[in-house]
């Protein structure tokens, strides 16, 4: 999101849902939207039924590849590359935009220069697609009236995931194909409400509605609508907190809803970190690996036993309601918020929980205008600043919030920890279809567990032959932070040297291999790329 | 654009519109089986049959584009002397155990055969008899209760692009089923259960936990990934027993296995109920990833780590020890991590709370992972 806000000014999917069944070409980066994004995957397949074009680029032969009219299969790590030699044909067959480049851009001149190196050619030996579906991809995008770029974290969880997704902003922009129905640059999010925590200003260095904590101006707004002196500096990442715990300069944390072990980077370290904390609290709705280090549980109310909005990834604030009372004594975290805050000493008081809607479209204009009557059947997108603005299906018509729209220039950086003769395979981490992020709903259900019941390495049949290794026998993976046994599934899914690992499952946790390397811009951490080495268990 | 007449109303439709589409603009109700706007018409069910003047037989009106012209006749002695015919044949061969069928109430073939009173059926022959046996978690299928619609074929294949299902056999031995008749084996989306019009496809989960006149539907958001959909929570004595999707919403009613199936966990008893405060020292304890079931040894971690404490007790402890930490070192001293799971307003107010009573902007949340 860093990337997208400094090079538009906004962060966020620049389309909505609806529009993707319009798109004349799609180009699916790093996205295994069937299983990620399901129902968004539906969309792109009503697209292709109505004769869109779809490119997908991807390590993996995923779902999605099937619906695909041009699949190039990069090697993981290599999408800057892949994106320059196509942005040096679009320029070499002059399919650029020149009107939107001269008008609504800056900084092409020294983009330009920097993507002749990039040729075919050079693309092909870096990223292995070979040149001439690097061509035909940039022909196609290039020539496309409405095309759409769907990415998610197989482009951000790299080193130089701010440089993949800068890259990718590059191509929208040379094109001109942004501010427009359906074309534009869409950053599929993850989970349920990534999109809202990010706008209510849960990130160490804005306020709600990406308002700068370090700009006195903004401070002082702050300070005024909350009556209290705030601090200017800027906090401490996800990541960092790990690392200041670590270190115990962080000396207590407060974790609400979030399960960091196993969702973060090497959980042996995770864990040490958390159990360095003087305190510990996590509020949460089950025990989870990181609730089991706390000092205190919160028992949380679920999203079925609560109102409020959540906002999804097309940035639609939609409204959640209440349907059973909370399980035993769990209460809703907004009352254990308001509770510890009055006994800290500062009393927030709202009467009911849209007042606290209220207080946000006060302090964030883009938000303003919605309100729970408005919401009541469909969801409105951001921005909607008056209550009578329809909202907003598609960002950037007539111009950027920042005024031009940035080119970067985006060098080649190979991944932080590459394959050697110790570690010969790359290990890319994700989802799968049934189950969800760390498993603490999904893995409480049967029926999921029954389809989906244990951790297995994708492997490609030409690397399981020389391992030895047939489908469904157990491997010991290791890298340089540990190791895990699981399954092997013998599939034409990965690529020669790659394996993939779904990391939902503890007791065989892919993070107990990942790196934590990180971007250096937005603190993500490099869980596509690893290098491990895979042999077969002896049980 | 096309005009014509329907049952005496004039109307005016795009070209290519079908018959039934018009008679829906002007609300005239006519009876489907395995017409779904969203998928290509099929025409199988043989209830949408509309008289068309100058036509010598009776025509389904889903199949049949519009004309310059046209006159259409919905309703008629004879045309529904002739949808009833087509009742009865299905009812005759359809298993009569509606008390203990799953979709009563919310049935299609049960809403017809009430409205034209079909309490005794006229033929009489051989009943398809089909054992249960699908060992997939998630879809019961009850071949015998099956109408041959097409409605979960079509939408397998149109919608979700997987073709996991389709029409086997021919005559009175057609039946639907995957290949080879194995188990299904499938993404589990569930379309095909939700758009199945009668008690052929229901969710396994879904059994004897309710019927639709004993819930209480609410409309809420999914909260698994970022798409959004748009559920409908069916609820009963307080327990979240199925899920749905309307239609009119941002998925056009689709859902994935997880938006469907995967809201066991609301109502699990594994859920967390009481405030707990560590008792037994971390360096005692057995942490981490652990080898066996999921939550093989939960109960005792509950009881020999920690103690249940009352709301009171626990957030005066979090309180006093947050203070004394902000004050002992300094307010940067303490770490917050949102939650993508938590409404907007709990996330606003979260980091409110680290920013104006607690003083750091440490606070931030998943989107890295």
């Amino acid at each position: 999101m860093a990337g997208l806000a400094t090079v538009f000014g906004s962060g966020a999917m620049t389309n909505s849902i609806p529009e993707i069944e319009n798109n004349d070409v799609l180009f699916v980066i790093g996205s295994n939207t069937t299983e990620t994004h399901p129902i968004i995957g539906l969309r792109m397949k009503k697209a292709v039924r109505k004769g869109a074009k779809l490119i997908v680029a991807d390590p993996r032969k995923i779902n999605l590849v099937k619906f695909a009219h041009l699949w190039l299969q990069q090697r993981p790590g290599s999408d800057v590359a892949l994106l320059n030699s196509m942005m040096h044909v679009i320029l070499r067959e002059a399919l650029e935009d020149k009107e939107f480049i001269e008008q609504q851009t800056e900084g092409f001149e020294d983009l330009r220069g920097t993507l002749e190196e990039f040729t075919p050619e050079v693309g092909e030996k870096i990223t292995g697609v070979p040149k001439e579906k690097i061509i035909e991809a940039a022909l196609l995008y290039g020539n496309a009236k409405k095309p759409g770029i769907y990415y998610t974290m197989g482009i951000t969880q790299h080193t130089h995931g701010t440089d993949n997704v800068y890259a990718i902003a590059n191509l929208a922009l040379m094109t001109g194909n942004l501010g427009k129905e359906s074309a534009g640059v869409n950053p599929l999010r993850g989970q349920n409400n990534v999109q809202g925590s990010t706008d209510m200003g849960c990130i160490p260095n804005q306020y709600p509605g990406y308002q700068r904590v370090d700009l006195a101006k903004i401070k002082e707004k702050f300070e005024k609508a909350w009556s209290v002196k705030l601090s200017d500096k800027i906090g401490l990442t996800a990541t960092e907190m790990t690392e200041a715990a670590y270190e115990e300069r962080l000396k207590a944390m407060f974790i609400m809803g979030e399960n960091p072990v196993l969702s973060d980077p090497d959980i042996n370290h995770t864990i040490k970190a958390l159990k360095n904390l003087e305190f510990l609290v996590v509020q949460d709705i089950f025990l989870t690996e990181t609730a089991e280090l706390a000092d205190v549980i919160l028992p949380a109310a679920s999203f079925a036993e609560k109102d409020g909005t959540f906002t999804n990834t097309e940035r639609r604030v939609q409204r959640v309601r209440k349907a059973v009372i909370p399980q035993g004594e769990a209460k809703e975290d907004s009352w254990i918020i308001l509770e510890l805050s009055k006994r800290l000493g500062y009393d927030m008081k709202y009467n009911f929980i849209e007042e606290v809607f209220q207080e946000i479209g006060s302090l964030w204009p883009a938000v303003a205008g919605i309100t729970y009557g408005r919401i009541e059947k469909w969801g409105l997108q951001w921005p909607c600043p008056t209550s009578n603005h329809p909202g907003t299906p598609y960002l950037f018509k007539g111009g950027f919030p920042r005024g031009k729209g940035a080119f970067s220039v985006v060098k080649y950086r190979p991944s932080e920890e590459l394959p050697d003769a110790e570690y010969p395979f790359v290990l890319s981490t994700g989802r799968q279809l049934f189950q969800y992020h760390t498993g603490s709903m999904t893995r409480r259900i049967d029926a999921i567990n029954a389809v989906a019941p244990e951790a297995y390495v994708e492997l490609n049949p030409e690397d399981a032959k020389k391992l030895g290794v047939s489908d469904g026998q157990k491997v010991r993976v290791s890298s340089r932070r540990g190791e895990i046994v699981l399954k092997a599934w013998v599939s034409e899914r990965p690529s020669k040297g790659m394996v993939f690992i779904p990391f939902h499952f503890k007791e065989a946790s892919a993070n107990v291999l990942t790196n934590t390397a990180l971007d250096p811009i937005c603190k993500i951490p490099e869980l596509k790329v690893c290098a491990v080495r895979l042999e077969p268990a002896t049980k | 654009m096309i005009t014509l007449i329907i049952d005496g109303q004039k109307i005016t439709v795009p070209e290519g519109t079908s018959v039934l589409d018009a008679a829906k603009k002007l609300e005239i109700p006519i009876p489907t089986l395995c017409h779904h706007p969203k998928l290509s018409p099929y025409g199988g069910c043989r209830l949408c049959i509309v008289e068309i003047k100058g036509m010598a037989r009776p025509v389904t009106s889903c199949t049949t584009p519009v004309n310059e012209g046209m006159e259409v006749t919905t309703t008629s002695p004879y045309i529904e002397r002739l949808r009833r015919t087509v009742l009865d044949l299905l009812l005759t061969d359809h298993p009569n155990d509606c008390m203990v069928c799953e979709k009563a109430g919310d049935c299609t073939l049960q809403e017809l055969a009430y409205f034209y009173g079909l309490r005794e059926l006229r033929f009489q022959g051989e009943k398809r008899i089909y054992t249960k046996r699908d060992g997939n978690p998630f879809i019961e299928r009850d071949t015998e209760k099956c109408i041959l619609c097409g409605k979960c074929v079509r939408i397998c294949d149109e919608i979700q692009g997987v073709g996991a299902i389709d029409f086997a056999y021919r005559g009175f031995k057609a039946k639907i089923c995957p290949p080879h008749e194995k188990d299904l084996d499938c993404e589990f989306c569930g379309q095909c259960v939700a758009v199945c019009p009668t008690g052929a496809l229901t969710g396994k989960m879904w059994a004897l936990k309710g019927r639709q006149k004993d819930i209480r539907e609410i409309d809420t958001i999914c909260p698994y990934c970022g798409c959004g959909c748009n559920l409908t929570l069916h609820v009963r004595r307080n327990k979240v027993i199925r899920v749905s999707s309307k239609e009119d919403t941002v998925n056009e009613g689709w859902l994935c296995a997880k938006g469907r199936f995967s809201y066991g966990f609301i109502n699990s008893p594994e859920r967390l109920t009481k405030p707990l405060i560590r008792i037994a020292p971390k360096e005692s304890s057995e942490f981490g990833v652990r080898s066996s079931g999921l939550n093989s040894s939960l109960v005792t971690r509950h009881t020999s780590h920690f103690k249940e404490v009352s709301w009171d007790e626990a957030l005066d402890y979090v309180a006093e020890r947050l203070r004394d930490i902000k004050e002992k070192h300094s307010p940067d001293a303490i770490g917050a991590l949102a939650s993508a799971r938590c409404t907007n307003e709990e996330n606003y107010l979260f980091q409110k709370f680290m920013r104006a009573v607690i003083g750091t902007n440490n606070i931030d949340h998943c989107a890295r992972y």
